[in-house]
């Protein structure tokens, strides 16, 4: 990262003394999590769902403006949704799906990135990070078992045999706390990781980015715009996206030898502005200057400590894949966390934890990289390589299908020992180790709706009505035909859901396992193998 | 006759493309206008028909 602009605060909490602090002996909680920013907030809402008591800490007693997130995926407003959000975040944001990319001025190719129907969620909206976090500031306050704590500044890690003391500092000093588990969710610059002296490698990128929120009253079409090479910025790429309140964010490219200093003057900004946007009027609400980063730790548990989201990787901005992959990370780690604290599962479940979502960040660096690689080549002979390919991707498919201006981010299908291998065929777009695809449904009472919000955040049997129902033990069970009716036909395609057919869900929602025809032997060897009990 | 082929062939073109890009890493101008020519005949030859190859040289001209 570089440097960060000045944040305006938009949302301000109050520090209050706990009676942690006066505790004569330190007391001890199953969860700590550290960073209230989104991914620690998903994951305390989460655990608290569950009814997991835990302190959730955070530096800061507000929240700030600034150019951070802003698209949010399908897959992390599918989440958001159980956790009781999702609806708000999307009549708050702009949804979109379409993108478009030019060469100089001119179009080469657009991509619609949900070319389907009958899914609740959109593929992406765009909304500012700082309205998403006050959304589940406001979720977290409505759950008892979250207890958050602002202006609670990490300043001591302590691993002890089966517990970790933890020391934080606040305005009446500082105070210890005992977690049975710490949940680092701290950021790029994860103070936890740095107490635990983790190494944190990757590769930092030399071009330099001019990231700029401004306010436009401008009647643009809702895309994502990317240019390489355009008249306004030549020699460069330019990329341009719309938030609510008719705010804007704009990158552009600067190249290695930006003087940092120089850039980030608002009347340089203006004028590079002016040249893109031409007679518009607009204002500047907030400027940076970064240069992009993709690194990761070499595990993400260590011992009681376990991390999430961008402290334990990174990516560049292109593709929406640091606080999206966050959420994931988040929603990954709750339930399996849950089930151990509950004595349910061993801890050899928090192994597929950094596992699944190890193969996720990798993915996401993987992406990341490639589209950094391509939008700001390394030298002459790379620049060459790329222009050739752009200037080839009008007259030829094959090129087009190479550019690359970011991939934008979708769930990560887990090559996963907690998934059943199956012993019958499936056609359909539902795929093991990913999330189930949603479709919509009419609930038995005769309520419109979607597959996924009736299927909840437990282990789901959903199971094709075909004579006798499964009565199984610690499995919820969703029957098609009963509980929820296929009104569209599109969840039958979806799963290619035959009579008598089985999906096991995993609390987050990912197939785990699916039979043409099941019995209760096969159902309990999935939740087991699924539990990490195999 | 055989005819070129230009719509995309690889099932992850951002996986070919990185190869091309990683090939060239580190280079100067020289070699890696070397290397390319050295690929031009590996892959012509690969190829080995005429007429894709002088179609595949009229769309790498074409303007």
């Amino acid at each position: 990262m570089g440097a960060a602009g000045d944040r305006k605060t938009l949302y301000r909490y109050g520090y209050r003394r706990s009676s942690d602090q006066d505790a004569r002996e330190t007391v001890r909680w199953p969860v700590v999590v550290i960073g209230a920013g989104p991914v620690g907030l998903a994951a305390a809402i989460d655990l608290g769902l569950r009814g997991i008591p835990l302190v959730l800490i955070d530096d800061a007693d507000r929240i700030g403006e600034g150019s951070r997130g802003i698209c949010w995926a399908k897959r992390t407003l599918e989440i958001c949704d159980r956790l009781g959000v999702g609806e708000k975040l999307v009549a708050q944001g702009v949804t979109w799906k379409l993108g478009k990319v030019f060469r100089g001025d001119d179009l080469v190719f657009s991509f619609d990135l949900l070319p389907e129907g009958g899914h609740k969620m959109p593929a992406f909206i765009n909304l500012q990070q700082y309205y998403l976090e006050k959304a589940l500031v406001d979720r977290a306050a409505e759950i008892e078992a979250i207890d958050l704590r602002w202006k609670n500044r990490l300043i001591g890690v302590e691993p002890r045999n089966d517990f970790v003391r933890l020391t934080v500092d606040t305005p009446d000093g500082p105070y210890t706390l005992d977690a049975d588990w710490v949940i680092a969710a701290d950021g790029a610059r994860s103070t936890t990781r740095d107490l635990l002296g983790l190494k944190f490698s990757g590769v930092t990128f030399e071009d330099k980015f001019l990231i700029a929120d401004i306010r436009m009253a401008a009647d643009l079409p809702t895309e994502r715009r990317f240019w390489f090479d355009p008249s306004f910025h030549s020699g460069q790429s330019a990329l341009m996206h719309r938030q609510p309140d008719n705010v804007w964010r704009i990158d552009l490219q600067l190249g290695p030898d930006a003087d940092i200093a120089e850039e980030q003057k608002p009347e340089r900004v203006s004028a590079r502005l002016r040249r893109m946007l031409g007679e518009r009027e607009f204002s500047l609400e907030w400027v940076s200057i970064y240069r992009f980063n993709c690194r990761r730790l070499d595990r993400f548990v260590h011992g009681r400590v376990v991390f999430v989201g961008d402290a334990a990787h990174q990516v560049s901005p292109f593709g929406a894949r640091g606080a999206n992959s966050g959420i994931q990370d988040a929603e990954n780690l709750a339930w399996k966390l849950a089930a151990v604290i509950k004595g349910e599962a061993g801890h050899t479940l928090l192994e597929s934890y950094e596992q699944e979502r190890m193969q996720a960040a990798d993915e996401n660096i993987a992406h990341s990289t490639r589209s950094t690689d391509f939008i700001a080549p390394h030298s002459v002979p790379e620049r060459r390589l790329r222009n050739a390919v752009l200037s080839l991707a009008p007259k030829a498919e094959f090129a087009r299908r190479m550019i690359n201006s970011g991939r934008l981010s979708v769930a990560t299908v887990y090559d996963t020992a907690l998934s059943t291998v199956d012993e019958d065929s499936f056609g359909g777009t539902a795929r093991l180790g990913a999330p189930i695809p949603d479709a919509p449904v009419r609930t038995a009472n005769g309520r419109d709706g979607y597959l996924l919000e009736n299927l909840g955040g437990e282990f789901t049997l959903l199971h094709v009505q075909n004579g006798a129902l499964p009565n199984l033990a610690g499995i919820k069970v969703v029957t098609v035909g009963r509980d929820i009716v296929d009104k569209a036909g599109l969840l039958t395609g979806r799963l290619d859901a035959t009579p008598g057919a089985g999906f096991l869900l995993r609390p987050d929602q990912h197939l785990c396992a699916r039979w043409r025809h099941f019995d209760r032997r096969k159902i309990e060897a999935a939740h087991a193998r699924a539990q990490g009990r195999v | 006759m055989a005819k070129l082929l230009s719509q995309s062939r690889f099932a992850d073109p951002d996986a070919a493309y990185v190869t091309l890009v990683e090939a060239r890493r580190g280079l100067s101008e020289q070699a890696s206008a070397d290397l390319d020519t050295r690929l031009v005949l590996i892959l012509a030859n690969h190829i080995g028909d005429l007429d894709v190859l002088r179609e595949a040289i009229t769309l790498a001209k074409a303007e």
